[in-house]
């Protein structure tokens, strides 16, 4: 049982994300969006989101680091294990106390609210309790991590990732002997994973960041298949130096 | 220098009557559907009044359209784009659908089902959102129509700026006009800037600003960024949407709805050539006052020889050439220069433009005292304030008003006497600096108005952008999501469901 939830589940789960995104955005491009309720009901809305969002992005980027980073990279550094993990219990201390504050602001908001009750699909109440249950579970696992400081716990959740991550076939025993609260909340991760093509968290993987970098501010679109000649090979006429896009 | 062709709008609102049946259209032919019932890609406001979405037109609250910064660049009032992007979890600047309306259906099914009572029974208002009863519907989208309530909400109207508005709170000094309104269309559009998905565009050969609903995301920007509040969020399809200036109409030489049902004929349509590469430039003119100038002079003349050699070699079609030549919007706006931009202080450079109208004399009772200038009367005399057109029409410059509406005067008294007195009075024209054959034009184009005259509407050239054949079979005209309508009704692994196919005369 061990092995197929935390040796195969976490390949079901990262294939089921990664095909099933690229089969909603090929099939369905019209249905991937955030699906903010703001226009609905601003109120706990503002700072429900930004603290969940901060916190739940805060959060994500410090596992997919802590996580993922070979660990001889931090011994080059000269940062212990110890350390390290005295630095992801307060972060993510902080992060998810923030995030599970605005979690519960939404939730609320959610099912009280009229407006937003009635038009709440399953998907988008479901997903928002599996995440605040993670959250619970997330934050929950720092009173377990306070009883051993050395940072040796951790290490094997590194290992156990990057083991899926290499494809080593004997991944999952590194984690055998970890406390319970750490295998549910590895196992409703997984299932996060699974259920991420199905509903609105798709909306992050469409993060604007390219916005950043657009040339100027506005879109032009033509229907030309073919360039229009360079202005230059008109004669008489000016160089036109730079489109207005 | 690069030349592009956009199909700019005009309406006469010397001829609006307000009877809505732009809106009306326009509502029943694209927002007739779940998560829109609010939005009115097309409203007619009474002015003065706070308008729809209310308060629109205050950018301090709302933040839309652009603004010069004090270094001399122009950016997003909302902020530049680091800004926008850092708002994106929750917009600060979005209106809540309660500063539109809350939409509403009525329980008519009671007037059917009701038990015998004592009482009549009425059909009450229910939310649209939410199914629950509503005990008092507290706006409306015309909640201001021909001046309801008070004028202590009504004169917080933005373009009172200037001016002693106390007195026209008063029964003799009211005052009041229409305005149709409808997105725009801006060489300078506020929302595509806004827009962090790069899913609104401006579309090269006709100028139509559209937002493309597969790759809109919902971060609502566009919402806030508009100026005119001129896009709607969805809240069902969780899309932006907005006017599309009924693009499959145009594309085939067809009116917008709006304007082809206009009964008051106050609609025009036409080509306008404009340098592309003269926008930015002309959008960030450093004094508010400049900007409609500064528009005017980024169009092109359709008549120069020049410019019309330099358009085709621009890709601009030569049948675009030859309708910018019979435009209407260029005979009203460069011509004649009696039609402004909505605004033009938000730096959008707005593409449907205003015949400012004109309005009774101030007061009936000094009719006869009150300053004439000639045969006409003073436009300062006339009931609505030439300083509140000016604040909504030129920001605030009253010189190209006045001289619009002395014109639009002239032309009436110039027609009158020729057709009661049968004088030509070409003293009236000299005045106000037209010919007589000008305003009989003028006469033409405005008062009488014909379909041929309003709409100058060049088919699109399709043939040169794609090739029919690959066409054939095609989905048409769809909602989004290319032929697929979103709704997966087979299985996943295509199982046995067999295709239904009901012939109209058995749907009903």
């Amino acid at each position: 049982m061990h092995d197929i939830l935390f040796g195969v589940y976490p390949y079901i789960a990262l294939s089921v994300l990664i095909v099933g995104s690229i089969a909603r955005y090929e099939r369905d491009p019209f249905t991937w969006k955030s699906s903010s309720s703001q226009l609905l009901r601003r109120k706990q809305l503002i700072v429900g989101s930004i603290l969940f969002h901060v916190g739940v992005l805060t959060i994500f980027a410090g596992h997919l680091v802590g996580l993922l980073t070979p660990i001889w990279i931090f011994d080059a550094l000269g940062i212990s294990h110890g350390a390290k993990q005295t630095l992801a219990v307060v972060a993510g201390g902080v992060a998810g106390i923030m995030a599970l504050t605005g979690g519960v602001m939404l939730l609320h908001r959610r099912l009280t609210d009229p407006r937003i009750r009635a038009t709440s699909r399953f998907s988008d109440t479901g997903i928002l309790v599996l995440l605040l249950a993670q959250l619970i579970l997330g934050v929950g696992t720092i009173f377990v991590s306070l009883q051993h400081l050395d940072g040796h716990e951790m290490t094997k959740f590194m290992a156990w990732a990057q083991g899926i991550f290499t494809f080593q076939s004997d991944a999952a025993d590194h984690i055998r002997d970890v406390a319970p609260i750490f295998k549910i909340h590895l196992v409703l991760g997984l299932t996060i994973f699974v259920l991420f093509p199905f509903t609105r968290l798709v909306h992050m993987l469409s993060a604007p960041v390219r916005f950043l970098f657009r040339p100027g501010y506005q879109v032009v679109r033509s229907r030309r298949q073919t360039p229009l000649p360079k202005r230059s090979a008109q004669a008489g006429c000016v160089d036109a130096t730079k489109p207005a896009e | 220098m690069r030349i592009r062709a956009q199909i700019g709008m005009v309406l006469n609102l010397d001829k609006c009557i307000g009877c809505h049946t732009c809106s009306v259209t326009c509502k029943n032919v694209w927002t007739s559907r779940d998560g829109v019932e609010y939005a009115w890609f097309n409203n007619v406001e009474t002015k003065p009044g706070v308008g729809y979405p209310k308060d629109w037109e205050n950018q301090k609250r709302w933040n839309g359209g652009w603004e010069r910064t004090k270094s001399g660049k122009l950016q997003p009032k909302q902020g530049a784009k680091w800004r926008i992007l850092a708002n994106i979890f929750a917009n600060p600047s979005l209106p809540e659908i309660d500063d539109y309306y809350e939409p509403f259906d009525f329980d008519y099914d009671h007037l059917k089902s009701a038990p015998e009572m004592k009482a009549f029974p009425t059909a009450r208002p229910r939310s649209k959102i939410s199914g629950q009863r509503m005990e008092k519907i507290e706006a409306g989208p015309n909640w201001e129509e021909i001046l309801g309530g008070e004028f202590s909400k009504r004169s917080q109207d933005y373009n009172f700026e200037g001016i002693e508005k106390e007195i026209y709170g008063q029964y003799e000094n009211t005052f009041m006009m229409y305005l149709p309104r409808l997105c725009e269309h801006c060489l300078n559009p506020a929302c595509a800037a806004s827009c962090p998905s790069g899913a609104i565009y401006k579309r090269e050969e006709d100028g139509i600003v559209l937002i493309d609903q597969e790759k809109c995301r919902g971060w609502r920007m566009c919402v806030s960024g508009c100026p005119y509040k001129k896009v709607y969020y969805n809240w069902s399809t969780g899309k932006s949407e907005k006017c599309t200036f009924c693009y499959p109409r145009i594309e085939s030489g067809n009116p917008t709805v709006c304007s082809e049902t206009c009964v008051g004929r106050i609609r025009y349509l036409g080509v306008m050539l404009y340098d592309a590469d003269a926008i930015e430039a002309a959008a960030n003119a450093e004094n508010e006052k400049d900007l409609y100038q500064a528009q005017l002079d980024i169009f092109l003349d359709p008549n120069d020889p020049e410019v019309q050699r330099m358009a085709i070699a621009d890709g601009v079609p030569e049948s675009w050439v030859e309708a910018a030549k019979n435009s209407p919007v260029w005979k009203m706006a460069m011509d004649w220069k009696i039609a402004f931009p909505l605004h033009p202080e938000y730096r959008t450079l707005p593409m449907v433009w205003y015949v400012p109208p004109l309005s009774p004399i101030q007061n009936a009772a000094e009719a006869g005292h009150i300053g004439q200038d000639g045969d006409m009367p003073d436009v300062r005399s006339l009931r609505i304030p030439v300083r509140y057109l000016a604040n909504m029409l030129t920001a605030g410059d009253e010189a190209p008003v006045i001289s619009a509406l002395e014109r639009m005067l002239a032309m009436r008294a110039y027609m009158r006497a020729k057709t009661v007195d049968g004088v030509i009075d070409t003293a009236i024209a000299q005045r106000i600096g037209l010919s007589p054959e000008m305003i009989e034009n003028m006469y033409k184009i405005m008062a009488l108005a014909d379909y041929e005259d309003r709409f100058v509407i060049p088919t699109s050239h399709r043939e040169v952008v794609e090739d029919a054949y690959d066409l054939r079979s095609g989905c048409g005209f769809t909602d989004g999501n290319g032929c697929s309508n979103g709704i997966s009704q087979g299985s996943l692994f295509g199982g046995g469901r067999k295709k239904k196919i009901t012939v109209p005369s058995e749907a009903f």
